[in-house]
């Protein structure tokens, strides 16, 4: 493998650990409510806009920012579930999926309306220097976003693991009638649920800002890549998401390069075919 | 087909010829303006019908219509454009291009038994894929765009679509209504038997003998072809094509609107649904223009919560509980 | 009398659990046969079997002279097997006539004919006056009713009925009684499972009794009803 290959595959691996958080969200909510949250992408962008503001008003830097934003949105994710999406969880999927694409328009025409349709970019002082690595050359701003990533994908997996409410969520997708009769509090339990999708998704946005530029025509390409991600590792798995996301970061880098940046996605969308013939649960999912 | 005019209620019945007789008589008393408004309810209660038979009788959900709907509209204009041949030609090789493309969305969904929101994410990518695929294909102009010249030779005569709006204001009415019978003919066969039957549950609809794979399939082929006809009416009408609009996913969901605000799976749904979204939208723009407002977002933002309220408030769509208010639905015998 | 069903030797496993081990009987042209045995037994399993909803791990079922394992359902239907669901699967949104009209689509091509059909086997089975209703709106005893009724309508050479009379009204269990054995007596060839004993004694000329995936009995009614393996595994432990 030359160099030049290598340097690509880090990169990508690098901007899919972001894409992965961004997935883990999306995943997280299917796994436990059985919603498919179309308005991911959307949502992403608008954390892109809070990180760009709060570093173009204030001067915080992203990385600063990422905590407070997650925890703003694992509020907003909170509220959307308990008021707008709580009666649709037992309804028909394409009901779920006409009012999230309801909202999704209304998200991403309002970015529109206030931010007009230009990129914003975000320029840390270190947005152009790189860490060289033998042949390799490394994006600092990609470096740390993917460690912020990996290290909230990290806390997330043992929240599910060792926490009291992290069971409890996990034993709600597992059955949901079995733990209603043991007396957990399902409502209040999704509306955590989708907060900490809508934590991922705050997360994700916040460090996407230091590697893209925000830009309202982001939002519906961002959702489907979230789709994209999420079926390729496993609805449901949130290692899946990790490894969808990684996938995808690396596809589109050489793709981006060898081929044309336009049709990166292009490539992507063939590996989701393929995965949904030959493998449709998912490379790390379970058989639905 | 007298079946179906006999089964609709008396007062049905008036209602049915009223309508028709006033979208027959209204380019008398219409002008330029409100005509292309009422192409484009035509058009949208036409497609609204083609994708309510996959999604609304078969229970299919397809979020990319715009595939087919693209690739009618690319293959009848780009087979003008290139080689000559008349958009009446035209239709007959777009049709099965759109059919084909639907017959491997169908097959590779449902052969592997992904259902659902799988499905539809498969028809998201496969639209997407086309979208790019096109973004790059030089012949068709790739992401520049296709255009329709208005000089060359034949191009003004009416058999190439060429005439103006009176023309295609005709076009769209007999689409549509072509259409709507085509569709409540279907469901009073045993296909749309078929179709509500593996809509509401496909295993015991398999339990009754029903091959599920082939009645979906005929659902898709027939939706898709369908579609692709829209296609090359979107092509010929607007005289312009980018894979960036044509296949673009927000035109997959303008497709649905109709259907779903009017009421899936019933034959009136899709018009009802159209003639209700199509003014409003148009009269929302008017209304901003004359307030000097000139921002595409707004439009949309309106649609977004129109969804948003329709399905919260009334998710069976406006159609069931309008007919039951005029007293046109079906006695139940 | 020649066999109309045939099962040779047929299992299925779920994970490590055998519902159904080796299980081999016939049913005759003509016949009403009941398969009953406790909750758990792997009577439902056998159906799905039978019907094609599940493929069996191994074995061979032959009905009418053709082996039918590892067809699809929806063949094994159009070969003139009807089954019903024993958690009741009417179409929800449809009405009970339109249900019916499904079923009997299978029998004819036009709709017209397949309406008549459809209200004579909703006659049949006390439904006509319902027949507008949305199905989803009948109560369980009627759903169980218009399963009978769709798997009826398409015109079946063996009916499969899984339990139809469970949270019946001894009344109502009669009537249905009386119905099957009306369809029996037109030629119709049944295997019925069942928990109510009243209704099995009515009926069944044989019976085949499984436990825990096994045949442990089979026969006619006098002889399983009494064989002691049964009173004690099955009988017994359904009159404490
Ligand atoms: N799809 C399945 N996956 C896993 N286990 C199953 C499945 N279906 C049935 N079983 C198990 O197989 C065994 C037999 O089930 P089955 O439904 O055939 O019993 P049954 O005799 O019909 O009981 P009942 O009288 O309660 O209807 C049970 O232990 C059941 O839990
Ligand atoms: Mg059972």
């Amino acid at each position: 493998m030359t160099a030049i290959t290598l340097n690509i595959i880090v990169q990508g691996i690098l901007t899919g650990l972001v894409y992965g958080l961004m997935a883990l969200g999306l995943s997280v909510i299917f796994g436990v409510m059985r919603v498919v949250n179309f308005a991911h992408g959307e949502f992403t962008v608008v954390a892109m806009y809070a990180a760009f503001l709060l570093f173009d008003m204030l001067g915080v830097s992203p990385l600063v920012s990422l905590l407070p934003i997650a925890a703003a949105f694992f509020f907003l994710g909170y509220v959307l579930q308990r008021t707008l999406v709580e009666p649709f969880v037992s309804r028909a999927e394409h009901e779920q999926f006409i009012l999230l694409v309801g909202l999704a328009t209304v998200v991403v025409n309002g970015l529109l309306l206030i931010f007009g349709p230009d990129a914003r970019p975000i320029n840390l002082p270190y947005s152009f220097d790189s860490y060289t690595v033998g042949s390799l050359f490394i994006d600092k701003v990609r470096v740390f976003a993917a460690l912020g990533a990996f290290a909230i994908c990290i806390a997330l997996f043992l929240f599910f693991r060792y926490t009291r409410t992290g069971t409890a969520i996990r034993a709600c997708a597992d059955n949901l009638t079995g733990a209603g009769v043991v007396g957990l509090n399902v409502k209040q339990l999704y509306a955590v649920t989708f907060g900490l999708g809508f934590a991922c998704i705050g997360a994700a946005g916040t460090l996407m800002a230091t590697i893209a530029d925000a830009s309202p025509g982001l939002a519906p390409a961002y959702t489907l890549l979230a789709f994209v991600i999420v079926i390729i590792g496993g609805l449901g798995s949130m290692a899946g998401a990790l490894v969808g996301g990684v996938l995808i970061g690396i596809s589109e880098a050489l793709a981006g390069f060898y081929i044309q940046p336009s049709m990166k996605s292009m490539f992507s969308f063939a590996l989701l075919i393929l995965v949904l013939v030959l493998r449709p649960q998912g490379l790390m999912g379970r058989r639905l | 087909m007298r079946d179906i005019w006999q089964r609709l209620p008396t007062r049905g019945k008036t209602f049915c010829l009223a309508a028709l007789a006033a979208a027959i008589a209204a380019p008398l008393v219409a002008d330029r303006y409100l005509l292309s408004v009422l192409i484009l309810v035509f058009y949208f209660a036409y497609l609204g019908q083609a994708w309510n038979l996959l999604m609304g009788f078969a229970g299919q959900l397809s979020l990319g219509h715009a595939l087919y709907l693209g690739l009618g509209a690319y293959t009848a204009t780009a087979l003008w454009t290139l080689f000559g041949i008349g958009p009446w030609i035209g239709v007959f090789i777009a049709i099965p291009v759109a059919a084909a493309a639907g017959m491997i969305v169908g097959w590779l969904g449902w052969r592997f038994a992904i259902e659902g929101v799988y499905f539809a994410l498969l028809t998201i990518a496969f639209a997407e894929f086309t979208r790019i695929g096109f973004d790059h294909l030089q012949i068709t102009g790739a992401s520049a765009g296709l255009f329709l010249s208005v000089n060359s030779p034949g191009s003004d005569k009416w058999w190439n679509l060429g005439g103006g709006p009176l023309l295609y204001y005709y076009l769209a009415l007999i689409l549509a209504a072509a259409a709507t019978l085509l569709v409540a003919w279907l469901r009073r066969s045993p296909l749309g038997y078929r179709w509500l039957a593996v809509r509401e549950d496909p295993e015991a609809a398999q339990a009754a003998g029903i091959d599920i794979f082939r009645a979906k399939m005929i659902a898709m082929l027939i939706s898709a072809s369908m579609t692709a006809v829209g296609g090359v009416f979107y092509g010929f009408y607007y005289r312009n094509l980018f894979p960036s609009q044509v296949f673009d996913i927000g035109r997959s969901i303008e497709i649905i609107m109709a259907p779903i605000i009017g009421g899936l799976g019933t034959v009136f749904g899709p018009i009802v649904g159209a003639i209700l979204l199509t003014p409003l939208g148009e009269s929302l723009t008017a209304l901003m223009q004359h307030f000097g407002i000139n921002t595409p977002g707004a439009k949309s933002i309106f649609y977004g919560l129109t969804l948003m309220v329709i399905i919260t408030l009334q998710p069976s769509g406006v159609w069931p509980w309008l007919a039951r208010k005029l007293g046109l639905d079906r006695p139940r015998a | 009398m020649t066999a109309l069903l045939t099962i040779d030797g047929i299992s299925k496993r779920f994970r490590g659990l055998a519902a159904v081990s080796r299980v081999s009987f016939e049913v005759q042209q003509g016949d009403i046969f009941a398969v009953i045995g406790p909750n758990g037994a792997g009577k439902t399993t056998l159906f799905n079997m039978i019907a094609g909803a599940l493929p069996p791990d191994e074995g061979s079922i032959t009905f009418a002279g053709q082996q039918i394992q590892g067809l699809r359902s929806d063949q094994i239907a159009r070969l003139g097997v009807g089954r019903t669901f024993q958690l009741v699967r009417p179409f929800p949104a449809l009405t009970v006539e339109d249900n019916v009209i499904i079923g009997a689509l299978m029998q004819t091509k036009t709709v017209h004919d397949a309406e008549k059909i459809a209200r004579d086997t909703l006659a049949r089975l006390d439904l006509f006056d319902k027949r507008a209703q949305i199905a989803s709106s009948l109560t369980l005893p009627d759903r169980k009713r218009l399963e009978v009724a769709r798997a009826l309508a398409t015109g079946p050479k063996l009916l499969l009925l899984d339990e139809v009379m469970a949270g019946l009204r001894p009344t109502e269990t009669d009537r249905i009684v009386a119905t099957l054995r009306d369809l029996n007596r037109g030629g119709l060839t049944i295997l019925l499972i069942e928990h109510v004993m009243r209704a099995v004694t009515a009926l069944a000329s044989r019976i085949l009794v499984l436990h825990h995936g096994a045949a442990i009995a089979e026969g006619n009614p006098e002889q399983v009803l009494r064989d002691p393996a049964v009173v004690e595994s099955y009988l017994g432990a359904e009159s404490l």
